[in-house]
């Protein structure tokens, strides 16, 4: 579709600039890492982060991202209740990776070993959504955080009669992930 | 012809056209038509609320039953625009009961709605039945309660993404006993815990109900109930989705979801465990709409499995966790699929899972009924938007989004202005557009030459100079809406042709080259527009050296003039006497179309000129440079938005001797 003489060359469609010239860069032109240093600068969040960029609305940002936006809308606090213990505790389930992280806050709350499962006296168990007793461990991680209402460290002896399911016996390494 | 024709034939006619353009046009032909077109219309959009006023609205068309509101500028959506900056709903709806309107349905978006609003339209409106609001803020559980407690015959309480203080969770039990009305509930977007037994109650009792979005706080033993309760439901949004498959709750729910035969809509999953997703796959089948945007827990093979069973899909949201692997599974299921909205699921991550152009490209070649996109990815080549323009051509809004928003084609380092030129010379029905990556002045080029339909341009971080602005206003005739960020372009191209924004909704213009002098122009020459400039920084006083750089502008065209509700950190620019509002007289119009020497008669009116020049197409008859005859059924509003060099105008009566039913008004002057 040669046009020659017409100057339509400019509207030819094809791959690459006009004229075949590399990039120039306007003086004026703010870059997008020109902006994103002086953001940074301002705010070290750590990463390039442009006000409104990239645009997503500020509810979706709020509410299906991860923590990575800074606020966390959703905490995961527990009662913990623990036999023999005079009061009951309160723990924010989110702040831990795992099971075991889980047992040294506990640990660290109540002063009662409970890693080793099997000289431990101690059964950790979870009132989930449903409103059913269970034992803590058997789900993964993320889901026990979202189905668990409240932890109970109840004294092996009493497990028996108390309806929780999957009884068994109890094994080792229940705090295991 | 038209003579003959009563009053009630012209208004059973005038019913069947039911969207706002067609009516619009239909009230710009004649004199009658326009009377009979204002008092049969129920239905008025006003894109933006400070264009004109409740009560101008109310003069025009006092049989109004259903309004749409929107607000603040788009870019408030990405936290550009201070919170304050207006937008209240509440002046409208004050003036609205105070003259007696029968309001039935309010639909707002971008609004600030506060409690006193929606206690004041449940207390006002005796029918009113539908209110929807889009990401609005300004009100909490309380208002919610107003609504649900006092408007009888409430059929849609429809709240999306909006910013809601709802730590009191009791307005849902407000809907009373008598309330069995409801035809569709969403809440999705609060936060806080409802009642579950009113929320059992209420969908009990609403036979009529088929669409319903839950919150996160909704759990599945009530979502089980709710379904057994309403089978009916045609879309489902799903709070909470956490349960054990193998357990007891996990059967009681499938059971429940086969049930429910006509749901073809589907979203939530607020909360999910993943493994859960095979109990409604039965339903799958049906669906024509899923969005999973929120809900970042189902991914992978999850993901698309689920996707492989919603054959008849029409319009899906999802994150771009699916992979470009997954969108290959898209392409290869979802044949009827017309709209996909990919979002960003870590905007600040290393994006390992996120999509590129190979996922764009399956989906344009396995979907070929595709014609609205929004995409988030990591990269994009121009040799891929060629395939997809190719694969493609019905787009009708096409919105990318490289996170990375001045990244080149990483295959070849060039900008991407041969891929969105593909996209625009190829799809000639695209009505919005969003552009990212790195583009030069010649992208400009082809949209203002081939983007003829285009109504909405979003661009930031592109362009070499005012060429590029320059491009897009005299080339894109239909445009409404421009909003620019970080791009160089400054006054020239701003002052170009400020007539232009008269024939536009709205210019956003931030973070580029235009100075306070350059916008200030733009106010003393186009009274009918308000330029407002936005200031957030500290500084107690705006800078007012007409050579500073203006850090935010938004200009949009009014009737009403200044605006008297702007915070301090926004000024609006212009001659401060015109800020009342006057009518605009016959000898303004006269003006502005550049006509001189009136002489009014009452059956004519003639006006002199010594050049004239006409543009635009349109019947006439009898054509003569000088006289010019005129059918009323073409309406002068025809001529008012084609004939822009338009100097000389004579206007005949068509019946010397008839009643003038057909004569054209000064109203047909005003130009839309």
């Amino acid at each position: 579709m040669a046009k020659e003489g017409l100057g339509f060359e400019i509207t030819e469609l094809r791959l690459g600039l006009p004229g075949g010239g590399g990039i120039e860069k306007n003086e004026k032109k703010r870059v997008f890492s020109e902006i994103s240093e002086e953001e940074e600068n301002g705010k070290c969040n750590g990463k390039s982060q442009v006000v409104g960029w990239p645009p997503v609305c500020s509810y979706r940002r709020k509410n299906s991202f991860g923590d990575k936006d800074g606020s966390k809308t959703s905490k995961f606090y527990v009662k913990v209740s623990m036999d023999g213990a005079p009061f009951l505790r309160k723990i924010d389930l989110a702040l831990h990776k795992g099971y075991s992280d889980l047992a040294t806050a506990l640990e660290k709350l109540f002063g009662e070993v409970l890693k080793d499962a099997d000289s431990c006296e101690f059964v950790p168990i979870y009132e989930d959504k449903d409103g059913d007793w269970m034992l803590a461990g058997d789900v993964p991680w993320e889901m026990f955080i979202e189905s668990c209402k409240r932890l109970r460290i109840m004294k092996r002896a009493d497990v028996k009669g108390f309806g929780v399911l999957q009884q068994r016996e109890v094994v080792k390494g229940t705090l295991k992930e | 012809m038209m003579n003959y024709f009563p009053d009630e034939v012209l208004e059973h006619v005038f019913d069947f056209i039911t969207c706002h353009k067609d009516r619009n046009s239909v009230s710009l032909v004649c004199k009658s038509w326009h009377r009979i077109e204002r008092y049969s219309r129920r239905r008025v959009f006003i894109g933006n609320c400070y264009s004109i006023s409740p009560e101008r609205l109310i003069a025009r068309f006092p049989g109004v039953k259903s309004l749409t509101l929107k607000g603040k500028p788009h870019f408030a959506d990405f936290n550009l625009v201070p919170y304050d900056w207006g937008g209240f709903v509440y002046p409208w709806i004050k003036v609205l009961a105070e003259t007696g309107i029968g309001l039935e349905e309010l639909r707002l978006k971008r609004m600030v709605v506060s409690d006193e609003s929606l206690e004041l339209i449940s207390k006002t409106f005796v029918n009113f039945q539908s209110l929807v609001l889009v990401s609005c803020d300004g009100f909490s559980a309380d208002g919610l309660a107003a609504i649900a407690a006092n408007c009888r015959f409430l059929r849609e309480l429809d709240l999306q993404e909006n910013e809601v203080d709802d730590h009191r969770g009791h307005w849902l039990s407000c809907f009373p006993e008598s309330c069995t009305s409801l035809v569709s509930l969403n809440f999705a977007c609060l936060k806080g815990e409802v009642n579950l037994g009113a929320l059992e109650r209420l969908v009990s009792r609403s036979p009529n109900l088929k669409s319903l979005r839950l919150n996160r706080s909704v759990p599945l033993d009530t979502l089980q109930k709710l379904l057994m309760r309403a089978p009916q439901l045609v879309d489902l949004g799903i709070g909470s989705y956490v349960h054990d498959p193998s357990s007891e709750a996990s059967n009681k729910l499938k059971h429940a979801i086969q049930r429910c035969k006509s749901i073809m809509s589907l979203s939530g999953f607020l909360e999910v465990a993943p493994r859960c997703m095979s109990a409604i796959y039965p339903i799958c089948g049906n669906l024509t709409t899923l969005n999973l945007s929120y809900a970042p827990g189902i991914h992978g093979n999850k993901l698309t499995k689920l996707i492989q069973h919603c054959r008849k899909l029409q319009r899906l949201w999802i994150l771009d966790c699916i992979g470009d692997k997954g969108l290959g599974v898209v392409a290869s299921t979802c044949k009827e699929l017309q709209e996909l909205r990919v979002f960003p699921s870590d905007p600040f991550g290393a994006g390992n899972d996120a999509v590129t152009e190979e996922g764009l490209v399956l989906v344009s070649a396995g979907c070929p009924k595709l014609n609205s996109l929004l995409y988030f990815c990591q990269q994009m080549t121009n040799a891929a938007l060629i395939t997809v323009a190719k694969n493609c051509p019905n787009f009708i809004r096409f919105r990318l989004c490289i996170l990375d928003p001045v990244r080149p084609d990483p295959v070849t380092n060039q900008p991407l202005d041969e891929g969105f030129g593909a996209i625009v010379q190829s799809c000639k029905r695209l009505k919005r557009l969003s552009l990212s990556g790195l583009l030069t002045d010649q992208v400009f080029l082809y949209i203002g030459m081939y983007a003829e339909q285009l109504e909405m341009l979003s661009i930031a971080f592109a362009a070499d100079s005012d060429k590029g602005m320059l491009y897009v206003l005299n080339g894109c005739k239909k445009l409404r809406k421009l909003e620019i960020r970080d791009c160089p372009f400054g006054n020239a191209a701003l002052l170009e042709d400020v007539g232009k924004y008269e024939t536009m909704r709205s210019l956003w213009m931030s973070s580029c080259e235009v100075t306070l002098g350059g916008c200030k122009t733009v106010a003393e020459m186009m009274p009918s527009l308000n330029v407002e400039i936005i200031n957030e920084s500290d500084q107690t006083e705006f800078n007012l050296d007409d050579g500073q750089k203006v850090d935010k502008m938004y200009l949009y065209r009014t009737l009403v003039g200044h605006r008297k509700d702007a915070p301090e950190s926004v000024w609006i620019l212009g001659d401060l006497t015109r800020s009342e509002h006057h009518e605009p007289s016959l000898n303004d119009m006269i003006q502005d179309m550049k006509l001189k020497n009136v002489s009014g008669d009452d059956d004519f009116i003639i006006w002199e000129s010594n050049n004239f020049k006409l543009q635009g197409n349109f019947s006439v008859y009898g054509y003569n440079p000088f006289i010019f005859f005129f059918h009323p059924v073409v309406g002068l509003g025809v001529v008012a938005s084609s004939c822009k060099e338009l100097q000389e105008l004579r206007v005949f009566p068509s019946a010397v001797f008839g009643a003038g039913n057909d004569v054209v008004t000064e109203e047909g002057l005003i130009r839309r």
